[in-house]
């Protein structure tokens, strides 16, 4: 599957002309190097055009994007190696988290990650990376482990929601998401989370109450998905685009009200054009903060995970 | 005039239970706390009904009552929606906290308000919610918390969704001081409430018939197969899921707290010999 969203259009016209001239060069044996070099200026020019001006909603179809890497595609590109560890110990291995045991530079990690499938067969194994209650069970063994051997945590959110299905509010989908915010909250190791496309509500904070909280720069992360918005708002799914302006879901503005602490930049065209720069900006980007999370104490990366949650909230104290 | 004020003054005598449909004399309704005495439906109540039916008689002193929402994001409508929430349930939010004592045992209790935008969870709610498990860790005193909650607040978008996130850890302190904390299913209890605080109680009560759920119930049946059981979503569902640990009538509730609170407090000579 192939989508191409409308305002990629331009870019994946001039890309298609690009391709076509190279092949026919190639065939012919003709030197059409200057054109091909022409048309690739202009889809730079055009892509940095389409790029300085996105819309909150184009950054959702970008967060959303079939191409866009996915959890396992970072771990393989910014980790030196990586041991994947299955299952809750409850009776279950939930395919829509994954977890394991990595390196990355100097470290020693436990990584979790949602996961979403890249075509139809495994999208339906990994449920589009909604995670059931057994998935957050295994996150949090996941963590504990890391708690015992004391290795810092790395979590990579990319979903739409938690499972909102008969059979996960059967085992305790809701307990489960709280579960695994509380079981984060009372590590005393590092832990950074990383938003890499959808930070979907209640089933991305599960894996993101850590010491310091990064988002890619096309990536989303709000309390109710834009459509549940604007079904709810507008009472029409269709105006979602005005329901994600209204939501403020966009990293940048994340970081002005102070809820995430880096925005991490994609490459011109986003993630999916080039996710090896991507993946090792993630990478530069999250040894920074394990450097500095790593010279902290046990009980003061307890507390700063504490306090910075703790301030989070706008009101005013009327007396 | 005054024929039209008699009727009026006569029909509010009378109201209709909500779910069986039956005529009922209003002392009697309220005198059974809005329990329905045919079909024994647990009508909602105002937070500060609640409060004030479960602890000791003028023992609830009222904290954080200066706590105001204000519109970060400029949302479509929120600052409209939060008129309305203080007209339709006579508080400044959606939430009441203090401390009172039950069963003659001190606590720090809070009750959510329906009425007030769903019971919906916002800046202030998280903040409130925050302030009772970071006071009970302080002194000591248990807490208990009246859950009526639709979810996160929309109109406070990711600033909502963190609450969730600062209540959870809130709880880890007070589990940490070893201080009981008791909750509440009432109708609804769901979705970023359930999800956060309300399930990470030592002990969770709920009453008969409340709804308690992650997702909405369309958004459920279509992400399952086959149809959900028809008492899915309820505080009997979750009962039976494992979830609750008893489902309490509305008039055993302040009775089951009191046995909870002597059971989980240390006696005077045990809190000595600590």
């Amino acid at each position: 599957m192939m989508t191409i969203f409308d305002f990629e259009k331009p870019i994946n016209e001039l890309e298609s002309a690009i391709a076509e001239l190279r092949q026919l060069a190639a065939e012919k044996g003709l030197d059409r190097s200057r054109e091909i070099a022409e048309l690739e200026a202009q889809r730079e020019r055009l892509l940095k055009q389409i790029f300085a001006h996105l819309r909150p909603w184009d950054k959702v179809l970008l967060a959303r994007h079939p191409k866009r890497p996915y959890a396992l595609d970072y771990i393989r590109l910014m980790c030196e190696s990586f041991l994947e560890l299955h299952g809750d110990r409850l009776g279950f291995d939930d395919p829509a988290i994954v977890g394991g045991l990595a390196k990355l530079g100097s470290y020693k990690l436990v990584v979790v990650g949602q996961q979403k499938g890249r075509d139809l067969k495994e999208r339906q194994k990994r449920n589009f990376a909604m995670a059931k209650p057994e998935g957050y069970r295994k996150a949090m063994r996941l963590f504990r482990l890391a708690e015992k051997f004391r290795l810092p945590v790395l979590t990579l959110v990319d979903t739409p929601a938690a499972d909102p299905g008969v059979e996960s509010e059967s085992r305790g989908i809701s307990e489960a998401i709280a579960q695994s915010m509380l079981t984060m909250f009372e590590l005393t190791v590092p832990t950074v989370a990383v938003i890499l496309g959808e930070g979907g509500s209640g089933g991305a904070i599960a894996l993101a109450a850590a010491n310091r909280v990064l988002m890619l720069e096309h990536a989303i992360y709000s309390v109710i998905p834009p459509e549940g918005c604007a079904a709810i708002l507008y009472r029409d799914p269709n105006k979602a685009p005005q329901a994600a302006d209204a939501l403020k879901l966009t990293a940048e503005s994340a970081l002005e009200l102070g809820l995430i602490d880096v925005v991490i930049p994609e490459p011109l065209g986003a993630a999916h054009r080039d996710p090896q720069t991507t993946a090792l900006s993630v990478r530069s980007a999250v040894l920074q903060q394990l450097d500095e999370l790593s010279q902290m104490e046990p009980d003061a990366l307890r507390e700063q995970r504490y306090q910075r949650f703790r301030r989070m909230g706008v009101y005013e104290a009327a007396r | 005039m005054q024929r039209r004020a008699a009727v009026q003054a006569n029909a509010e005598q009378w109201v209709q239970c909500a779910k069986c449909k039956k005529i009922l004399f209003r002392p009697d309704f309220e005198r059974a706390m809005r329990v329905c005495p045919h079909c024994g439906h647990h009508h909602r109540l105002r937070a500060r009904e609640r409060v004030l039916l479960t602890v000791d008689p003028d023992t609830f002193e009222e904290t954080d009552a200066d706590l105001r929402p204000v519109d970060p994001l400029e949302f479509p409508d929120y600052a409209d929606k939060l008129h309305k929430g203080i007209a339709a349930s006579g508080e400044n939010e959606a939430i009441i906290t203090g401390t009172a004592m039950l069963g003659g045992y001190e606590v720090v209790i809070g009750a959510m308000d329906f009425g007030f935008m769903g019971g919906s969870m916002g800046s202030v709610v998280g903040e409130k919610v925050t302030r009772c498990f970071e006071r009970g860790a302080e002194r000591g005193l248990p807490v208990i918390l009246f859950c009526a909650s639709g979810g996160a607040r929309m109109q406070e978008g990711l600033i909502s969704l963190m609450q969730m996130a600062k209540t959870t850890a809130a709880v880890g302190r007070l589990q940490r001081a070893g201080v009981p904390y008791i909750a509440v299913f009432t109708d609804p209890t769901m979705a970023g409430v359930l999800a956060s605080f309300a399930s990470l109680a030592d002990v969770i009560l709920a009453e008969p018939g409340a709804l308690v759920g992650f997702a909405g119930q369309r958004v459920a049946a279509q992400a399952s197969v086959g149809k959900p059981p028809a008492n899915f979503q309820t505080a009997e569902f979750q009962y039976e899921h494992g979830m609750i640990d008893l489902i309490v009538p509305r008039k055993q509730i302040r009775p089951t707290l009191t046995y909870l609170l002597e059971m989980l407090l240390p006696t005077p000579e045990e809190a000595h010999a600590r």
